[in-house]
């Protein structure tokens, strides 16, 4: 499979600027996400609704232009995921997780960018976690159901 | 304005370190998705990585799925941690001296061990975490990343809220 020259640095391109924000944002830093959980500091409620507002308007954008993008050919499309009760039960156990520690992934990587080195901790404990769903869910009978992510 | 409706120090409460900083991070985190949206059409969550990123181990069909994006996951990622490194040396400690310029949490371990596992299981289970769901999937009005961000909100604040009853700080 080929891919156009610019795609992977295009990627690098959008990571640092996402990375560059997360640690603006200070949503790098577990301790100013559970101030936000517990009432101390609703700040990041612009965090999440400053980035989907400019992703939304892209997405719109684009997305009802019709065209595809140029370095994939892949069309303009807006994020939709089917719902299911995955959405649900994956959602509160994501949520029990996010509260006991802080943090997510995208700022996991970023906390680690931060100097934040024991939040290798966080992400040892990610991987285990997305290991021991992905063995749970690979079995042949639940292979058929699965569905591909795209996060 | 806003200040004289809400009663003078409301702001203060509810934002004590200001909202310039969340505000212009979620801007940058926004275009961060949107310049690689424009070139590639593609929808960026940070999540799959984990998945992804554990094809290149294990032959299961549940990572297998995500062969074709692994290599280019890895340098998303990479590429997050590098820009938040550059944040790091520009704005924590001396601008632009590397020496004291990590910040490190004072959460204990076991909460981020723990509470990564969960993140683990639950963002794949759940199709998708903050970015995913909460970044792209809002931002395209997706009725299924608006009820997922909504439960793993609550879910979050209501278990944030009992640990600290616990008297566990930080």
């Amino acid at each position: 499979m080929s891919r156009h020259p610019l795609f992977m640095p295009l990627i690098i391109v959008g990571g640092l600027i996402f990375g560059f924000g997360l640690g603006f944002s200070h949503m790098a830093r577990p301790e100013v996400v559970i101030d936000f959980l517990t009432f101390e500091d609703f700040g990041l409620l612009f965090v999440m609704f400053g980035g989907s507002i400019v992703a939304g308007l892209a997405f719109w954008t684009l997305s009802s232009t019709g065209g595809s993008a140029p370095l994939t050919g892949r069309p303009y499309a807006r994020r939709l995921k089917s719902f299911d009760k995955n959405v649900l039960i994956g959602g509160s156990v994501f949520g029990i997780g996010w509260g006991i520690s802080g943090i997510c992934p995208g700022a996991a990587y970023a906390s680690l960018g931060v100097g934040n080195w024991p939040v290798l901790y966080a992400l040892a404990g990610m991987f285990v976690g997305a290991y021991l769903q992905g063995v749970w869910r690979s079995e042949p009978a639940a292979d058929a159901a699965a569905v591909p992510s795209d996060d | 304005m806003i200040t004289d409706l809400l009663g003078s120090g409301a702001i203060e409460t509810l934002f004590p370190n200001g909202i310039s900083r969340y505000a212009i991070g979620g801007l940058l985190v926004g275009l961060g998705t949107v310049v690689i949206y424009l070139g590639t059409g593609i929808t960026a969550g940070a999540s799959t990585f984990l998945e992804s990123t554990l094809s290149y181990v294990s032959d299961r069909s549940r990572f297998a799925q995500y062969r074709a994006s692994r290599d280019w996951r890895v340098v998303f990622t990479l590429s997050i941690i590098a820009g938040a490194g550059v944040y790091a040396i520009i704005y924590q400690g001396d601008p632009w001296a590397l020496a004291g310029s990590a910040w490190i949490t004072e959460v204990a371990p076991w909460r981020l061990f723990l509470g990564g596992i969960l993140v683990g299981i639950g963002t794949r289970i759940g199709k998708g975490c903050t970015s995913g769901h909460g970044i792209c999937g809002v931002g395209s009005v997706s009725r299924t990343s608006l009820v997922g961000v909504a439960t793993f909100l609550v879910v979050a604040i209501i278990t944030a809220n009992i640990v600290a009853a616990f008297g566990v700080t930080p």
